[in-house]
């Protein structure tokens, strides 16, 4: 379903993605991890089209995002949830409009069922009645959960999650991990998550990607991620200081 | 012909360029901050990402709007003035009310109002641009984050006040 090939984008002097390959099958959540500031958010936008590469693809089906604009990206996008690291949600919408704008602009429903989908969205985000609030007025966890909802309001095929859990207490990662995992046996979208919520990912994805200088050096299961005998990986899951990965 | 002088002026350069002047100030700083921090907050991503087209729910709406408003603020500006020259001049210099709005309506035709208008509109369209244009792409090249729209909106600011004279002049001198 997704196929990125020999991914690179060079910053200045600072080779961020030096050749990423990673095929995410349908219907599978894959979640990438690796160091802070190794460049998973950047191959984040060029899957999503919001960044060109210097050099490969990423196949979404049988289109290049990396090679498409306009409309044509447009179609595309048409298929996508995207949980911004930040939320992006946006701050002159209360959360209600901020859930019920996707559905407003994108698809042909009366304002009853927008509204009844919406009411329904809150409540799968434990948020009933915040309804009316601006994001500005709400905690981080909460900002989230919005974000969460809005990006699964349209029931979209593919979904993308950029760090949805950083920075929040471990009983909201529990419960935005459960989320996540209750709406992809819903709605069996093809999940790509970056995260380094350790263990908290291994309960949510079906395989992990450990990215490293600017490529992927290890992807398997959880099963066999725990297991690796990589030196990077087994720093990274145990959380050494010690190790090949230096600050 | 102290009437005539007060409305060709306001009329012509002064109303257009001034009410242009204050609403870069006012409205255009406030723009072009507003479209940063969408920008480096990923509001302007995410709808991007949602296959809608950020030029269209955030440009367009402003240019249009300033269309609108900048002819009407110059031409309250030209009303308002008019009436200042009015109160200095009659009141204060005991110059004849009639003298004052005769002379000017013999002075002033259509051709200067629709100068005065077409300057307005198209530092209407002028300021809206440049404002969005700053916004939307705060953060680009030098500086991110807080440091990125402050600095995007200086340059708006900056870059549109010294448009208007510039455009106001070639207008003047020029296409009119």
């Amino acid at each position: 379903m997704i196929n990125i090939i020999n991914l690179q984008k060079t910053f200045g002097a600072q080779k961020v993605l030096n050749g990423i390959n990673l095929i995410i099958g349908e219907k599978e959540i894959v979640t990438i991890m690796g160091k802070s500031g190794c460049g998973k958010s950047v191959l984040l936008k060029h899957i999503i089209g919001l960044m060109k590469p210097d050099e490969g693809s990423v196949l979404i089906d049988s289109d290049d995002v990396t090679r498409i604009s306009g409309r044509d990206l447009d179609k595309v996008r048409e298929q996508f949830g995207v949980l911004f690291q930040g939320g992006a949600l946006f701050d002159s919408l209360t959360v209600f409009q901020n859930i019920a704008f996707p559905l407003k602009e994108k698809t042909r429903l009366s304002k009853e069922e927008i509204e009844e989908r919406v009411e329904k969205a809150l409540a799968d985000v434990g948020l009933s009645g915040v309804g009316e609030k601006y994001p500005i007025e709400i905690s981080g966890g909460m900002r989230k959960r919005v974000a969460l909802a809005r990006a699964l309001i349209t029931e979209p095929k593919i979904v993308f999650f950029d760090e949805p859990t950083t920075g929040l207490d471990p009983i909201i990662v529990g419960s935005i991990h459960r989320l996540i995992i209750d709406a992809h046996r819903k709605y069996g979208f093809t999940g790509l998550m970056i995260s380094h919520e350790i263990p908290g990912i291994f309960e949510v994805a079906n395989r992990i990607a450990m990215m490293h200088e600017g490529v992927i050096i290890e992807v398997g299961t959880p099963e066999e991620i725990v297991h690796s005998q990589n030196p990077v990986v087994m720093q990274f899951i145990k959380g050494s200081y010690e190790g090949p990965v230096k600050l | 012909m102290l009437g005539p002088a007060v409305a060709l002026s306001l009329i012509r350069e002064l109303g257009p360029v001034l009410s242009a002047l204050m609403v870069t100030g006012r409205a255009g700083s406030a723009l072009s901050a507003e479209i940063g921090i969408m920008r480096i907050s990923e509001q302007i991503d995410a709808l991007a990402t949602m296959a809608l087209n950020p030029i269209r729910y955030l440009v367009v709406p402003n240019i249009v709007a300033a269309m609108i408003v900048f002819p009407l603020l110059a031409a309250i500006f030209d009303v308002i003035g008019i009436y200042g020259g009015y109160v200095v001049s009659v009141e204060l210099l005991g110059l004849s009310p009639g003298t004052y709005f005769s002379q000017m309506e013999h002075f002033v035709d259509m051709e200067d109002i629709r100068i005065g208008f077409y300057k307005s509109l198209s530092f209407g369209i002028l300021v809206s641009w440049i404002c969005c244009y700053k916004g939307y792409f705060a953060g680009y090249g030098r500086g991110y984050g807080a440091e990125g729209v402050s600095r995007a909106t200086t340059e708006a600011v900056v870059l549109s006040s010294v448009l208007i004279l510039i455009w106001d002049y070639f207008l003047g001198s020029v296409l009119l």
